[in-house]
């Protein structure tokens, strides 16, 4: 069992857990994932790592309530325990002194993008963190991705806050020169990103969120097609070269399950949603 | 005595074990033979000629005293009689289930030669189920020896290594990757074939004997095995981490959606219970039309869970039926519930529609030629006879490769290079100083019995090693 040690909503939906897990905090590296298992039936749910503390043998993750399973996690409170924690899983991103490090994230993982944000800076880098989302009212954890960067950048998909859409990338990269690129976030955010950093051969590394089950080789679920080549997201992975993975690929196999989720998801919320009473759905 | 008596003229048939209707089963996922009612045990009992130079018993790669469990149920002595299967077989309800005995202690059989050979399997089954009703009773362990082993894997391997050496005194800490125990028992042989309440009792089993299972414990990732040993104060190691890299054809078309890899289908209905879903969690999306790639028992377990799910199944296999690598029982089952097999066909590439979903395979027909070194007959592609079929679910069951987390963080440790194979000799010994290894890891995929046989090779080997240690 491993104990909820904190719960913080960082945005509507969005749940920031640090969960008492020491063998998991003393090996874990920016760039990797546990498993998380909760429940007899429960899925198993892979989510980046977005901290962790060796001392305290705690390992904290952020997730977005979308489905039954990451619902069901949210209902969850301080002291609580989840039924199982597997990792760390995963390779580590490369972390060394590159320059000028550009770091884009969206949405839930901004949370992960900003550990390794604060691993570029703390390597001699010179971090321009763009954290984006939906509108204003998503957007989250500002205060730390200015502590952990030299510049920080807010874009918002409508414009509510911040620069709507990416355009201002385009000038961004006009006018600065950025030895490299990392993006967390929305299959189409690192899509789109990717093919803006692609003219100025700028090292533009992507965390692939494919479906996973085992999330260490076994099930192949979460293949990807980088450079041509067929990758398991688990293993090979998660990071891989942005202007070199087939993104639309990726997109059709993170919806190949969809009708089923809805459903799952639509049956937990008419029994009453969470049982516990503490978050109603 | 019995003995003196005249003997009852010899019955060359073997008792039937009842099985569920091919139609009902073919709907449900309960299991699929129901077992011998004592009766009917105690007459195959009688059967056995109790041979002074037992040859089933050199069949069986666990050596399991096969006469004198027999002889227990004869005399309904069955405490015993599981006590006795269980001195060399940790696992009895597992292999009374799915070990291929017609290939092994059956076909020995002295009888097997006038006759249909003594229903060895279907009496350990008994016997193990008998004890499942009426409590097991913990075996004789040797005083603690103050040696403390680590075993990577709860798989039959690992389950196998770990009850033994537990039972010779050492102190024995089991890590598992996932989060429940019993690996391919677990995640990969379906329900109908081998209960999980069932897989679960003979885990339960294992660690009442007192050995620390650690679950969601990636070796590798937590702790390497130089780790384990030198911090972790583990004085041998065994790795029973089996083979569970998923291999694909390499044919355009292989990302839609609706093309499974045997494991991936088979975790998703088996270990996380799909086939339950929405009661379960994880889903399953399966068409009307699914063809399962492959001719393994894996395939058939694939085909038949398919089945299950409420879908016509065709196999596609690229030899012909004579070479079906899946055990013959398994086969036919599969055929009374209706599974349809295309044989001598390799598929070429898969079309999907707009939503990215597989809706057609092109394959091509292949003609048997020589025998290769081992004796398999190879296969060709007939050029011009390529041909279309209509499929919206695809199931590829062509094999699989061991993981390699744990060669790749375990510097020193030899395997091969080609299969990624761990390599052993013959009790299981690695190229590291109190490093064992055995099961699937070793070998490639194999079969269950031939796991625990090789962890129990192993364990004695790894006892001997720590006894002599100083």
């Amino acid at each position: 069992m491993y104990n909820i040690v904190s719960k913080t909503e960082l945005v509507p939906k969005i749940k920031l857990f640090e969960v008492e897990a020491p063998d998991i905090a003393a090996k874990a590296q920016p760039g990797q994932f546990v498993i998380v298992i909760h429940g007899k039936v429960g899925e198993r749910i892979p989510l980046t790592i977005c901290g962790y503390d060796a001392k305290k043998g705690t390992v904290s993750f952020a997730f977005h309530e979308v489905g039954k399973s990451t619902k069901g996690l949210g209902c969850l409170n301080e002291g609580d325990s989840i039924d199982n924690v597997t990792g760390p899983l995963g390779n580590p991103s490369e972390i060394k002194k590159f320059g000028k490090v550009l770091c884009v994230g969206g949405s839930v993982m901004i949370a992960p993008l900003l550990l390794q944000a604060k691993a570029m800076k703390e390597s001699g880098n010179n971090v321009t963190t763009v954290i984006g989302a939906r509108s204003e009212e998503f957007i989250m954890m500002e205060e730390e991705a200015k502590r952990y960067s030299d510049t920080v950048i807010i874009a918002t998909d409508n414009g509510s806050t911040g620069f709507k859409g990416l355009d201002f990338l385009k000038d961004l990269l006009k006018k600065e020169k950025f030895d490299r690129c990392v993006v967390m976030g929305p299959v189409v955010l690192m899509k789109d990103v990717s093919e803006l950093t692609r003219p100025y051969d700028i090292p533009t590394i992507v965390t692939l969120t494919p479906i996973m089950i085992d999330g260490m080789g076994m099930c192949g679920v979460c293949r990807v097609t980088v450079d041509g080549e067929m990758k398991f997201g688990c293993v090979d992975g998660p990071e891989f070269d942005g202007h070199k993975t087939n993104f639309d690929e990726l997109i059709l196999r993170q919806r190949t399950m969809l009708p089923e989720e809805r459903l799952s998801s639509l049956l937990w919320e008419m029994s009453g949603g969470c049982k516990c009473g503490r978050n109603k759905a | 005595m019995a003995e003196t008596k005249p003997k009852p003229k010899l019955n060359k048939k073997a008792v039937e074990m009842a099985k569920q209707e091919p139609k009902a089963r073919a709907k449900n996922f309960s299991e699929v033979a129901l077992g011998y009612p004592e009766e009917d045990a105690q007459e195959e009992a009688s059967r056995c000629l109790q041979c002074p130079k037992p040859q089933c018993v050199s069949g069986c790669p666990v050596e399991v005293p096969i006469p004198a469990f027999i002889k227990c149920i004869r005399e309904k002595k069955y405490a015993e009689g599981i006590a006795t299967i269980k001195s060399k077989n940790a696992l009895p309800a597992v292999c009374g289930r799915v070990c291929p005995q017609e290939e092994q202690c059956q076909k020995k059989c002295v009888i097997g030669k006038m006759g249909e050979p003594v229903s060895i399997g279907r009496l350990e089954r008994f016997l193990a189920d008998w004890e499942r009703k009426n409590g097991s009773q913990l075996p004789p362990k040797a005083p603690p020896t103050g040696k403390k082993v680590a075993i990577v894997g709860a798989g039959p391997a690992g389950l196998t290594a770990a009850a033994d050496l537990v039972k010779l005194g050492h102190q024995v800490t089991m890590f598992e990757a996932l989060h429940v125990a019993g690996g391919v028992l677990m995640y990969g042989i379906p329900e109908f074939r081998l209960p999980k309440a069932i897989v679960q009792n003979e885990v339960d089993y294992v660690k009442s004997l007192g050995v620390d299972l650690r679950l969601g414990n990636l070796v590798g990732r937590i702790h390497t095995i130089p780790e384990l040993m030198k911090e972790g104060g583990y004085e041998a190691v065994f790795i029973g981490s089996g083979a569970g890299l998923p291999q694909f054809t390499g044919s355009p078309g292989e990302n839609l959606g609706g093309i499974y890899s045997a494991n991936e289908f088979l975790i998703r209905v088996n270990l996380m219970k799909a086939f339950q879903f929405p009661d379960s969690d994880t889903p399953i999306r399966i068409g009307k039309h699914v063809v399962v790639i492959g001719g393994g028992n894996v395939a058939m377990d694939c085909a038949r869970s398919s089945m299950r799910l409420g879908s016509d199944v065709c196999l596609l296999y690229r030899r012909s039926r004579d070479e079906l690598p899946a055990r013959q029982e398994e086969i036919e089952n599969a055929e009374e519930e209706g599974l349809v097999c295309k044989f001598l066909a390799s598929p070429l590439e898969f079309y999907g529609d707009e939503k990215g979903w597989v809706k057609a395979m092109k394959c091509i027909a292949m003609e048997l030629c020589e025998p290769d070194a081992k004796g398999r007959r190879g296969v060709k592609k007939i050029p011009g006879s390529e041909f279309t079929m209509d499929v919206d679910t695809v199931i590829i069951a062509i094999g699989q490769t061991p993981n390699p987390i744990i060669q790749r963080t375990t510097g020193g440790l030899q395997s091969d290079p080609r299969h990624g194979t761990i390599c052993v000799d013959d009790v299981g010994k690695t190229s590291l100083d109190g490093v064992y290894a055995g099961g699937d890891v070793a070998t490639g995929a194999a079969t269950v019995i031939s796991a625990m046989g090789a962890g129990k090779r192993a364990a004695k080997a790894m006892h001997e090693y720590l006894t002599n240690k100083k």
